[in-house]
């Protein structure tokens, strides 16, 4: 869907972007992952031509952006920024109708798309009327969203999106964003330099270093198995909670206990290390009980769970 | 008070038709080269802000152009566009500038860069970008501006009148020529108005919210459109000639009044400042004017004086007049200044003023060059014994008088010399000097009786016909009402006089102000 090939940047003498290349598929979502001043979000912009690259080609669909009129290019490419960038002169209800309005939709349907995206992003109607500043950062955000979202675009580029909010309410529209239809028939491209966010949103990362990719993987990949120091030490930090989110009972399936017999209730084995511990936490009960695709039930305790999955950890590491 | 208020408002009452008409010529004027002035300054500020390398030189010389004295630039507009509205438009329109393309400019370099970055994010194009996004959130500080420069135009269109544009700098310049207050405050307050109303009424536009205002955007500009369209370029010439009048001239007796009463002259007639109308009258955009018999320019542009055969100009014979008290404190000075006494005549006089207004000579220069070739001059003595305060009003002959005396008081005296020159009219001289802020300067005797006195017309029209008479009476009612002195009298006579250009002058055969009256009656 989008392909980037040896892309590179200079500004003045400074090399910002180096021989970039990377494919996200459709559907994908591609988190480019770095320090700042790693060339994240140069990257990120030369893709809808907000910065044009002094040497290599993006393709979007196989076709060269470089050959596109970029305001015909950008309508069809959708664009989240950290500092949202609402017009502030004009109300919620005409910043999300901007593109339809250039795409000359009828007021009619640009009404209704414009209602049942806010339900969804789970903004009252009431805020439609109002203007930008009487709204809070995490509403703004949802309305930058809902504006990028309006038309539909295949492909969506999204600039630390959540970068500007507090602790709480980046957790809970990260959840939301994660959880909306919309987003996950999209190609995404995001930037960001929070690792837990990388991890939790991705499903491919590229880690940039001083312009350069050091290395593109799933997380599970980049936890695992880092290419060299710097990815290994970029984690190094927060590895612990990312390998508990990323780790699945499905992956320590083979290190619990005998399966049982049950008919009770059951969480999926795609649940992560992290959640079987929350669910355990909650729980009345020691006991967790898990079930696999061929519907075979294991029942785990902390203790059980810590062991697998350190016995997982280990077999990783030698891998 | 009381009193003055009445007849304040009497004036303006009797006035009103005039007063109305150059109120609305104010107004015409302000808005169209606002209008105009917005016309050029958005799409520059526009430019600068796109491409800032340019900002530097654009903003610079706008900044030039807005120190240039007002005066000085209606006076390089004639040679290009004449006089009257045009000029006038031009020279507001440049003034109006700065603020319009400075506001535009820094408002839209102000505007959120992420704003900015979002709008073309989305695909909007560059103009969509300008039009949807830039100009909406830049307009509070553009409006600004374009206040700033509304403010700015009411007052300096007062000074339109100069260069036959019309407004209410007739009133407040004629004013100030007569010693008239009344007529000063009648343009002066409505002025005043304008400029006070339309700020207001800005502020009104410029407080609106952004919603409000981009329906305020479709309005705004036809409003500015006609209020600019009140003003009506001048009208059709209604004689074959026209004649330019400084705005002194047109109130007086001995002036445009007795023209008409006089020699019933119907002409069509533009106020005009003293500075520009020689050059305007040489550059044949106008015919006849009034000026000044000993003024240089009449030989540097070859001009001819039409002989006033029925006696309409008094004498104006120039004479110092003093203080009482600066001729007690300073002894020797009335010795002094009477060494001058019969020296200068009326071609001596032209002369003087040749060399100044159009060799470009300085005044010093010329008062020294002058006292050596009459054996008068002496090197300073730099004496302390007081200061002489010597005061002239704004054209070049008074310079020199004033020159002269400063020489002749600082080589024959132990005294001081300071000099307070250019005093923008007769009043403004002549109030400087009962209000002890000068000793002495020169004044004519004309001007004196006419102006400074106003005697009732018959004793004015009585007196006029003889320069002794004249002399005699402004000293005997200087003495008593005043407390100031005539000194002798200089020896010219720099009255009033109508003139034309040499060449047409010989053409049509005008030799004298009937010749004119009866051409003009016959074309």
């Amino acid at each position: 869907m989008i392909e980037l090939k040896e892309i590179s940047k200079k500004f003045g003498n400074t090399q910002a972007v180096k021989q970039v290349s990377f494919n996200v598929a459709s559907g994908e979502t591609l988190v480019l992952l770095g320090t700042s001043g790693c060339g994240k979000t140069t990257t990120l912009k030369m893709i809808n031509r907000l910065i044009e690259p002094d040497a290599g080609q993006i393709l979007i669909n196989g076709k060269n952006v470089t050959d596109q009129d970029p305001d015909v290019l950008r309508k069809g490419i959708g664009y989240v920024m950290q500092n949202i960038g609402l017009f502030p002169h004009y109300t919620i209800a005409e910043n999300i109708a901007l593109i339809p309005d250039m795409l000359k939709w009828d007021k009619a349907k640009t009404k209704s798309h414009t209602k049942a995206l806010i339900e969804k992003l789970h903004l009252p109607e009431s805020t439609l009327a109002m203007y930008p500043h009487e709204l809070s950062g995490g509403q703004q955000q949802r309305v930058g969203l809902a504006r990028a979202l309006i038309a539909d675009p295949p492909v969506l580029l999204m600039d630390e999106p959540f970068g500007a909010l507090d602790n709480l309410t980046r957790t809970s529209i990260q959840k939301e964003f994660k959880a909306l239809e919309e987003l996950r028939r999209k190609t995404i491209v995001m930037v960001t330099h929070d690792v837990l966010e990388a991890f939790e949103l991705a499903d491919r990362i590229c880690l940039l270093d001083k312009g350069e990719v050091v290395q593109i993987g799933t997380p599970k990949e980049l936890l695992f198995q880092p290419i060299n120091d710097i990815a290994k030490n970029f984690l190094a930090g927060q590895r612990l909670v990312l390998e508990f989110k990323v780790v699945n009972i499905q992956d320590i399936w083979c290190y619990l206990p005998e399966e049982i017999n049950y008919e009770g209730k059951s969480e999926t084995a795609g649940l992560s290390i992290w959640e079987a511990m929350e669910s355990l936490r909650k729980k009345d009960g020691d006991e967790l009980f898990v079930s696999d695709a061929s519907n075979t039930v294991k029942s785990v305790n902390f203790g059980q769970l810590t062991t697998a999955f350190n016995q997982y950890r280990n077999a990783q590491q030698h891998e | 008070m009381n009193e003055q208020q009445q007849t304040l408002w009497q004036f303006m009452s009797g006035q009103s038709d005039k007063l109305f008409s150059q109120t609305l010529q104010h107004v015409g004027l302000t808005f169209i080269s606002l209008t105009l002035a917005i016309a050029v300054g958005l799409p520059l500020g526009i430019l600068i802000a796109r491409k800032r390398k340019l900002s530097g030189m654009v903003l610079g010389v706008a900044g030039i152009l807005q120190t240039i004295p007002s005066i000085a630039l209606l006076g390089f507009m004639i040679p290009v566009l004449g006089i009257g509205a045009k000029p006038a438009i031009v020279a507001l329109l440049i003034y109006a500038l700065l603020p319009i393309i400075r506001n535009t400019y820094t408002g839209i370099i102000g505007i959120d860069l992420h704003v900015k970055e979002a709008a073309r994010a989305m695909g909007m194009s560059k103009s969509q970008v300008l039009l949807k996004v830039e100009l909406p959130l830049a307009m509070p500080v553009i409006l600004a501006g374009i206040r700033t420069a509304t403010v700015i135009n009411v007052g300096v269109a007062t000074l339109a009148s100069f260069i036959a544009a019309g407004g209410l700098g007739e009133f407040i310049f004629g004013g100030i020529s007569l010693n008239n207050t009344n007529m000063i405050l009648g343009g002066a307050i409505p002025a005043a108005l304008l400029a006070i109303v339309l700020d207001a009424l800005l502020s009104l536009v410029q407080k609106m919210d952004v919603r409000k205002l981009r329906k305020a955007l479709y309005i705004f500009p036809v409003v500015i459109l006609a209020l600019g369209a009140f003003y009506a370029l001048p009208s059709a010439y209604g004689s074959t000639l026209t004649a330019g009048f400084t705005p002194e001239f047109m109130g007086r007796q001995d002036g445009d009044l007795g023209l008409k009463s006089t020699y019933g002259l119907k002409i069509h007639t533009i106020v005009i400042s003293d500075a520009v109308m020689y050059k305007a009258a040489y550059a044949k955009e106008l015919d006849v004017i009034s000026g000044y018999s000993t003024d240089g320019r009449l030989k540097a542009f070859d001009l001819r004086i039409l002989k006033d055969d029925k006696n309409i100009f008094p004498p104006y014979f120039a004479a110092p007049i003093v203080r009482n008290e600066a001729l007690k404190q300073f002894p020797e000075l009335e010795k002094t200044l009477n060494l001058l006494s019969g020296k200068i005549t009326d071609s001596v006089m032209t002369d003087l003023n040749y060399r100044t207004d159009y060799l470009h000579q300085q005044p010093e220069q010329v008062a020294k060059d002058f006292l050596i070739s009459k054996g008068l001059y002496k090197t300073s003595k730099n004496g302390n014994r007081g200061t002489v305060r010597i005061g002239s009003k704004i054209f070049g002959e008074q310079y020199i008088l004033a020159e002269i005396y400063s020489m002749l008081i600082k080589g024959y005296t132990d005294y001081n010399v300071s000099t307070k020159t250019g005093l923008g009219g007769t009043k403004i001289c002549f109030d400087a000097l009962v209000n002890n802020q000068i000793d002495f300067y020169p004044e004519y005797t004309g001007t004196g009786l006419l102006v400074l006195l106003q005697p009732d017309p018959i004793i004015a029209k009585e007196m006029a016909r003889d320069k002794e008479k004249t002399y005699r009476y402004v000293s005997a009612e200087f003495e008593k009402r005043f407390k100031i002195k005539w000194l002798k009298p200089i020896g010219f006579n720099n009255s009033y006089a109508l003139m034309m250009r040499r060449k047409q002058s010989t053409a049509l055969n005008v030799n004298t102000i009937t010749d004119l009256k009866n051409y003009l009656d016959k074309n």
